[in-house]
Order: C-alpha cells, then sequence, then structure tokens
C-alpha cells in the first residue's frame, strides 16, 4: 500500500518541478538564517540566486559531521528555540553529541515519513507494532513510534533490552510487525529458541529493521526462522531519523528515497565529484522541507548506490541499495553509533592513561561484542591485580556512561597492538555480517 | 629494610614469560625469587632478583611495563606457626597484606616469605619490635 499515492508516485517531471522549488527554498532560508551556511556561501562565492536547476546544487558546498560539531549544540538550528518541540542527538565524532531539532511541522513531516515506510512494509492500522528500538535521544523509538500511531496502527513502546520480557510481549500482545536491529531479531529468535519458543507461530508477519548494516544472507535467516518478511530501513537523525529511506514489500531490492522531501546524491568520498546511479559512492543528502535543522548536502558517510530503475510497487521513488559500509571509521555495536575517537577521549579522560587502544568488535550468539584494548603503561601499571581490574572496570563503565555502549575492556602490554605501515590499526571487525 | 622487587605486566598468552626470562639470561641476571598472579587476561610478574637496576632497564628496553615496589623479606623459622605468628603481629596494628609469596632459601633451614603491605613501614616497626628477623634487601640479592 502507498500511504501518500501523491507524492510517491509522482512522474520524474513533476518530482523535479518540485524539489527544484523546494530546494531554492532551503537555500535561501539557510543562507539567511544560520550563520555557518552563510559564511560558508560567501566563502565559496554562491548566492541563493545562483540555483536554478537541480545540477546547481553541486555548487554548493557540502556539510559534514564536522561541521555539527563545531556549531555544538544548537548553532545550525534554523529557527528559535521556542519553535522547537523536540531535540534528539546521536554519536558525535568526540565526546560531544550530534544534536538535531525538530520543529512541530518536523516532527508532522517524520511522522508521515515512518507512515508511508510502515505502509510500504503492508501495515495498515489494523497492525500492533512492537517497538523495540530504543527510545530516547537516538531517533529510532520515536521516528517509529510516532509513525505506528500516523498510520493508526497499534504500537507497543516496548523500547530495546529485557529480552526475555520482549519475548513474553511477543507471544501475549500478537503484533504483527516489529521494529529493531536485524541482529536484536537474531538475537531474539535464539533467546526464543533456548526458552523453547516458537517464535515462528507467533502473529509477527513483517519486520522493519535498520540502524545497522545487514546482508542478504542475514536477510534469508531472520525470514527462515521467523517466517516473516524483513524489510530494510534508513535513516539518520542529522536529516530526520529513521524513514529517510525504506524497502517495499513487493520490490524488496533497495530502499526508496523520499525524495518529495530529500535530494539524494552519491558522491566519490575522496574527491567530492558526483557518482552516477548504479555505481558505489557515498550518500549525501538535502533536507527540502525541514524547518528546524534544514542540512544542505549532508555527507552521511554511508557507501551505497542509486537505483533508477522503476520498482514494481509503483513508487517512482529513486532507490538506495543495501550499505556497503562507510567511507570514516565509524562502527555500528547494537545499533549504537561508535567513533573510535569517542573511545580515546574517554580513555583520554582517566589520568595516566595512554590512547593507545584497538577496538575489537565480533558478533557472538547474534549480539555484537566490543572489546577495548588498551596498552598499559608505566605511569597507571601497579603491582596488584585489584588496581589494574580496577582501572579495566572504570574503563569500561565510562564507556558505557559517555557512548552507552557495554565494552569488555582487556588491558595488554605495550607494543602489542596490532600496527600496520607504522600506524595503529583502531578496529579490527570480525563480523560476518 | 626495604627489599626492591620489580612488577612486570604480562598478557595471558603463550610466550610472555619465556621472553621475561630470555631478556634477564641476556642481561646476566639471576632470579632469587618469583611470583605470577594471574587473572583470566592479564598477569603480573613479580621478581626479586640480584640486580634490580640492571633487570629493570633491560625489562624496559625489551618494552615491557616495569614498576619497582618496595617489599618486605622476613624469615620464618621452618616450622608450624611460623607464618602465623607473622600475621597475628601485624593484625594488632590492623596492617593488611596485599600479596605474599615464600620460597626457602639455600641452605633450607628457614622459609623467607616476602610481603607487600598497605603500610609498609609501620609493617617493619612491628617485626622488629616483636623480633622477626627482616631481611635487608642487599643480604637477599646476594643469597
Amino acid at each position: 500500500m502507498i500511504y501518500n499515492e501523491e507524492f510517491e508516485t509522482l512522474p520524474s517531471e513533476a518530482l523535479e518541478a518540485l524539489q527544484l522549488k523546494r530546494l531554492k527554498q532551503v537555500v535561501e532560508r539557510v543562507y539567511h538564517t544560520v550563520g555557518f551556511y552563510r559564511r560558508t556561501y560567501e566563502n565559496a562565492g554562491v548566492v541563493p540566486e545562483d540555483i536554478n536547476s537541480l545540477d546547481d546544487l553541486r555548487t554548493l558546498p557540502f556539510t559534514t559531521k564536522d561541521d555539527l560539531k563545531d556549531n555544538y549544540p544548537f548553532g545550525l538550528f534554523a529557527v528559535p528555540m521556542s519553535n522547537i518541540v523536540r531535540l534528539h542527538a546521536s554519536s558525535g565524532t568526540t565526546g560531544k553529541p550530534t544534536v538535531v531539532g525538530y520543529t512541530k511541522r518536523d516532527i508532522d513531516t517524520w511522522s508521515v515519513l515512518m507512515a508511508r515506510s510502515f505502509a510500504a512494509a503492508g501495515l495498515t492500522k489494523n497492525d500492533i507494532v512492537h517497538n523495540a528500538y530504543g527510545y530516547g535521544l537516538f531517533t529510532g523509538g520515536l521516528g517509529a513510534h510516532y509513525g505506528a500511531e500516523r498510520l493508526g496502527a497499534s504500537v507497543i513502546p516496548m523500547s530495546g533490552g529485557s529480552t526475555k520480557k520482549q519475548l513474553m510481549i511477543l507471544q501475549d500482545f500478537g503484533p504483527t510487525a516489529i521494529c529493531c536491529t536485524p541482529s536484536y531479531l537474531l538475537h531474539l529468535a535464539e533467546q526464543g529458541r533456548v526458552m523453547g519458543i516458537d517464535v515462528k507461530s507467533l502473529n509477527l508477519r513483517v519486520g522493519i529493521l535498520g540502524a545497522e548494516p545487514w546482508s542478504e544472507r542475514m536477510r534469508d535467516e531472520i525470514e527462515k526462522r521467523w517466517d516473516i518478511k524483513a524489510l530494510n530501513i534508513y535513516g539518520l537523525s542529522e536529516i530526520i531519523g529513521p524513514g529517510v529511506a525504506m524497502e517495499c514489500l513487493e520490490g524488496r531490492s533497495g530502499m526508496h528515497v523520499f525524495e518529495d522531501h530529500f535530494i539524494v546524491e552519491t558522491i566519490d568520498p575522496v574527491t567530492g565529484a558526483p557518482v552516477p546511479p548504479g555505481e558505489e559512492g557515498e550518500l549525501v543528502f538535502t533536507t527540502l522541507t525541514k524547518e528546524a535543522c534544514p542540512l544542505v548536502r549532508y555527507r552521511t558517510r554511508d557507501m551505497s548506490r542509486l537505483i533508477k530503475e522503476p520498482c514494481r510497487c509503483g513508487r517512482t521513488l529513486t532507490r538506495i541499495a543495501r550499505l556497503t559500509g562507510r567511507s570514516d571509521d565509524m562502527i555500528i555495536v547494537r545499533g549504537v553509533n561508535v567513533f573510535p575517537s569517542q573511545i580515546e577521549s574517554v580513555l583520554l579522560g582517566i589520568e595516566g592513561l595512554r590512547p593507545h587502544y584497538q577496538l575489537i568488535v565480533d558478533r557472538r550468539k547474534e549480539l555484537d561484542t566490543l572489546e577495548i584494548q588498551v596498552e598499559v603503561g608505566e605511569e597507571i601499571f601497579s603491582d596488584e591485580v585489584k588496581v589494574l581490574q580496577g582501572l579495566e572496570r572504570r574503563i569500561a563503565r565510562d564507556v558505557k556512561d559517555y557512548l552507552g555502549v557495554t565494552a569488555a575492556v582487556k588491558l595488554v602490554g605495550p607494543g602489542s597492538l596490532e600496527r600496520f605501515e607504522g600506524k595503529a590499526k583502531r578496529v579490527i571487525d570480525k563480523r560476518r555480517i | 629494610m626495604k627489599v626492591d622487587q620489580i612488577s612486570i605486566f604480562l598478557e595471558n598468552k603463550p610466550g610472555k614469560i619465556e621472553h621475561v626470562t630470555r631478556v634477564l639470561r641476556d642481561a646476566g641476571i639471576n632470579i632469587r625469587a618469583l611470583s605470577l598472579a594471574d587473572t583470566s587476561d592479564f598477569g603480573i610478574l613479580r621478581l626479586i632478583v640480584n640486580d634490580t637496576v640492571r633487570a629493570e632497564k633491560a625489562l624496559h628496553e625489551a618494552g615491557f611495563t616495569v614498576r619497582r615496589t618496595a617489599v618486605v623479606a622476613v624469615e620464618v623459622p621452618d616450622r608450624p606457626g611460623g607464618l602465623h605468628s607473622i600475621l597475628e603481629a601485624l593484625l594488632e596494628r590492623e596492617i593488611n597484606v596485599e600479596y605474599t609469596y615464600a620460597f626457602v632459601e639455600r641452605s633450607g633451614e628457614n622459609a623467607i616469605i616476602i610481603f607487600r603491605f598497605d603500610q609498609t613501614d609501620e609493617a617493619i616497626e612491628v617485626l622488629l619490635k616483636k623480633g622477626f628477623n627482616v631481611l635487608p634487601g642487599d643480604k637477599l640479592y646476594r643469597l
């Protein structure tokens, strides 16, 4: 089912005309209301009047996560705080998160986009949605919640964690759809098996899965173990949250970008040059309708490719293929974005600790594990076991406090971390996704 | 009256202790006493050697994390109740033992117990007052 038939099936000329009209408005607005954009555009020698076609978008500079960091927390907001009704945040590259704001209308737009996403998964007001995305600063929980409500479905606001309770609710409330990360859904299946629950016999029909990279292999496994359809959803808080793009039940091959609200481009992550559809590049988004935090040419660091071919579902919207990786060093651990630099700033916050560390990411029993190996220098070494074990616990606690991710800490001897051409390799990802 | 002990951080991996003993052999260092404290992923090797300064330097240059700590060596008659009499004396002053290990001196008559206390100076004072034979470092290194 198509929730906004008119906008999701626009002929390309009409869609491009709408995009151009909205693009002109957003560039005009950021130029006049956000100091950062005014300065950047002045430095680049561009003015809003230069935008006369969609191709002209390419003359505008990119916006990056660093720009958000430099303007932390509210520097890129285009409206006064009195017009903001919600704040969300995601991982930043250092100790500080990346902050986004929403006006009342932004929340409304987001709800509609998530309602569209659920409709694309075949859901209607008759469905019960088990929402196991985390509620809080993370956009997943509330984004899915508002979208399901907008559609008229019944939402179970489970949030993350408490796996046994999740399984009880899945059995007793009989939800027909579930929202969570794909690895968590596999973990739930595994826990269900251990508890003797036949998850195939539940009412669940479809999974709306995202917030981490996954593969067709995982899709097959999820569909086989749960006897459901597993669909991929894409979003990031900077752009709006989940609901930037969604796979349809009919096609199940690439996620439709809601192009009446976002322009998507793919670029070469090194040169910044455009990459044609069909070829892999970094996804770049421009928000067309967002009021509080409009972003122009935001570099997501997510690698994918654009699919322009028509889809059997009838939507005319461009699709993005399953993500293939990142063009930076961000890792996603159980749906939580982690930058090695964040771990580094936690370690530097502990007196005497050298920032010599390595992150080992693995997946055991369908759950991601993060091990932080830290070199023990003489400044912090003790001849007493309890002191070193206390240090391990302190690092784990600080990482949990600041990043919200559980990590195992392992102290290692100096010089024992793997180095490549003399340069420390910060992340070893052993997961086979 | 204190004894210098070298502590070395070891990863719980094959070949780690062997590396330490190799470095010490190459530097011509003789080990007097040792103890290994281990956890599931790391260990702390504690050594008393004949030349602390040179051993520390050699290990440091080999890339080990090394620390020097003051410990106390007490001679205990090798008979039932020997160790107990020491601990009894310390308990009165509420001195805590962080760790301890023992070895038997060459003559085989007496055991020497190495202690790491939370209050090293007070412990030595108590032990001397009670008439225990606290061995100075020099004597131990030359054993």
